[in-house]
């Protein structure tokens, strides 16, 4: 890689490192227990810069390249990659070609491709094309859920019941998201108790995950602490995700306080891509390459390649004519 | 402590000092040359958001770091805001006596952990700079005049790769011997993740008391926020960063370097730690110098507050 510096080759494969240096792994081990705080061995990465990301990029993205993005990831070593949504495409124009995208995908073994069924129509044709896995989207704001899918969060649960029951029926895993997770663009504060309460909700009707979403990315370290404190009450921590938004540059130590408070599974998109659609030109999701850099830093393993991951942001930026929202894949660019 | 002083199960300070390095580190590595009247508009507007330390200028030779030129000028052209320090880098005794003469009444001085780093920066080793030192630290000593210690590569070395958290000690432990009341550790390529970050204050707090500890992160690798959360977590209150995030990465052309205040500020808060900063009115300063070096603010927080 010519002049990029050690550390940063390093830090790019966390594998190369420990098979260039198998006595760091001990030494990485020890860094962990130095502060105090046990952080989780493995985190698991949940994916999902084809649907999160790409539904909140302005140009419609042509079917070929989703399922050459989706195929680059599938390549990486992530092993959930949220494909896309089986909404209605006069909402989401951008997933219209739902079914097309699922069929054309090259399914890589040990890697899982959820998509979102917003209801019992969207779930059976989600099946009919092929779908294994499926994830529901409830809200802790009443006002969110109104404006964003027109109904109430009990209305709203009561549409998820009559998808996890089916989903049960076909033996189809179902995962619940729960989004204003740290406040709301219409409500603002969020009682962290809401929160519990829509994920116990969640949990109890048969999602196997919940994934907290701060939508709006304005939460910090210490409201992520109440909300998890509030959640992990009524949902044990090994059944809750993050989903963290990096609108306000706070999602890397807002997953470290979860990652502190014992969570790991951790939501990003490649290349950060998706902007905040409450805060026009803002970033939204946080970016896999800076999520994925922070956690082999730790010492913490994911499974996941860097450098492909890095290169699958790459060719997801140029099909978009944009910059990529990765500061790792940004200084990589640079250095070389 | 407040409960919300407590994160997962690690007290935080009640009270975080925001050093701003903006005027000085972040204005240097920016491209444009920013006129003397900008300059101390921008530390006025900066004095007024209620940060208590502003770095304002380097007493560097203008032929190593021209956007220091106007260094005399911008000294004393500045209003000077009671209970503000407004400290000055001084790599030398020539550039300490430029600055006093100036009106500076805190000078700060730069070492680095790693030798290569060293060599190429300053063109001598660790242990010749710390001596070059020595005579600053002890003319400073004698006109009462407060020092801080500043160690670059922490963490990382563009040149050295991984810095041993025992020489960071060291290197450390000899500006805090020789006298500076405050020891500034710097992630100067930002390479720094919480695992490095939370090793390098291990090793260096047996070393210096922790409340004599600052740390400096760059966002080169998108980790300053988490690093600096670690270490507000291992006990320090003292942070740099830099309004609107200016000044990008000298070894990664075009990746941003400091971390921007206004999204430290902004965590900061968001912990109910207090820093006596005005949120608006720091933006106001960063949106200021912005439009100034024509470029985008690099603050996340910046962004998405002008956007609403």
């Amino acid at each position: 890689m010519g002049n990029v510096p050690t550390t940063v080759k390093h830090c790019l494969s966390y594998e190369q490192l420990i098979e260039d240096y198998p006595w760091l792994r001990h030494w990485l081990q020890e860094e962990k227990n130095i502060t105090g705080h046990e952080y989780p061995e493995f985190v698991k990465i949940v994916e999902v810069g084809p649907r999160d990301g790409l539904q909140n990029e302005k140009e419609i993205v042509p079917t070929g390249v989703k399922i050459q993005l989706i195929d680059m990831l599938s390549g990486t070593g992530l092993s959930v990659i949220e494909a896309t949504s089986f909404v209605s495409s006069k909402w989401v124009p951008q997933m219209a070609d739902h079914t097309d995208v699922l069929r054309g995908i090259q399914r890589a073994p040990h890697v899982r491709y959820p998509v979102l069924t917003p209801n019992l129509q969207g779930f059976q044709d989600a099946v009919a094309a092929g779908a294994t896995e499926v994830a529901v989207f409830g809200s802790a704001s009443e006002t969110f859920s109104k404006k964003n899918i027109n109904c109430s969060i009990d209305e709203s649960m009561l549409r998820f019941e009559e998808v996890i029951n089916t989903a049960k029926e076909r033996q189809i895993p179902v995962r619940g998201y729960v989004s204003c997770a740290l406040g709301c663009p219409h409500e603002g504060d969020i009682k962290p108790s809401t929160v519990a309460k829509v994920a116990k909700r969640l949990y109890e009707m048969g999602c196997y995950e919940i994934s907290l979403a701060d939508t709006i990315g304005v939460g910090t370290p210490g409201s992520m602490l109440k909300m998890l404190q509030g959640v992990k009450k009524e949902v044990p921590i090994n059944a809750l995700a993050v989903h963290c938004h990096d609108t306000y540059g706070q999602a890397l130590p807002n997953i470290l306080t979860a990652l502190q408070m014992g969570v790991c599974v951790v939501d990003s998109a490649v290349a950060g891509l998706g902007g905040c659609p409450y805060a026009q030109g803002s970033s939204g999701n946080v970016s896999t390459e800076d999520v994925l850099y922070m956690l082999h830093g730790m010492g913490i393993e994911t499974g996941v390649n860097l450098p492909k991951v890095i290169e699958a942001g790459y060719f997801i930026c140029n099909a978009l004519c944009r910059n990529t929202n990765s500061k790792v894949a940004q200084a990589k660019s640079r250095t070389l | 402590r407040t409960a919300a002083g407590v994160n997962a199960g690690h007290t935080l300070p009640d009270k975080v000092k925001i050093v701003e390095v903006g005027p000085r580190d972040g204005l240097q590595n920016e491209k444009t040359i920013v006129p003397t009247e900008a300059k101390i508009n921008l530390i006025d507007m900066l004095s007024e958001s209620g940060l208590p330390v502003i770095e304002a200028t380097s007493f560097v030779s203008p032929k190593w770091v021209p956007q220091m030129a106007d260094q005399v000028e911008v000294m004393k052209g500045i209003s000077r805001k009671p209970g503000v320090s407004y400290p000055v880098l001084t790599p030398n005794l020539k550039g300490f006596q430029a600055a006093v003469k100036a009106g500076a009444a805190e000078v700060a001085i730069f070492g680095a952990a790693s030798e290569l780093f060293s060599k190429k920066n300053i063109n001598c080793s660790v242990d010749e700079s710390l001596q070059r030192f020595d005579e600053v630290m002890k003319a400073a000593k004698e006109a009462g005049v407060p020092v801080r210690g500043y160690v670059s590569c922490v963490v990382g070395c563009p040149y050295e790769g991984k810095v041993a958290p025992e020489k960071v000690a060291h290197v450390a432990k000899r500006l805090y011997s020789m006298g500076c009341y405050e020891i500034s550790l710097g992630d100067t390529i930002g390479v720094g993740t919480p695992g490095s970050i939370t090793a390098m204050l291990e090793a260096v707090s047996k070393e210096v008391p922790v409340s004599a500890l600052a740390v400096h992160c760059h966002d080169t690798y998108g980790q300053a926020l988490a690093n600096i959360l670690v270490a507000l977590q291992m006990g320090i209150s003292v942070i740099d960063s830099s309004v609107a995030g200016l000044g990008g990465c000298p070894y990664a052309q075009g990746a941003s370097g400091n971390v921007a205040t206004e999204d430290v500020v902004y965590m900061l808060h968001g912990l109910g730690i207090q820093t006596g900063v005005d949120l608006s009115k720091l933006m106001d300063a960063g949106a200021f110098i912005c439009r100034t070096l024509n470029r985008k603010t690099s603050s996340k927080v910046a962004q998405a507050t002008c956007k609403l």
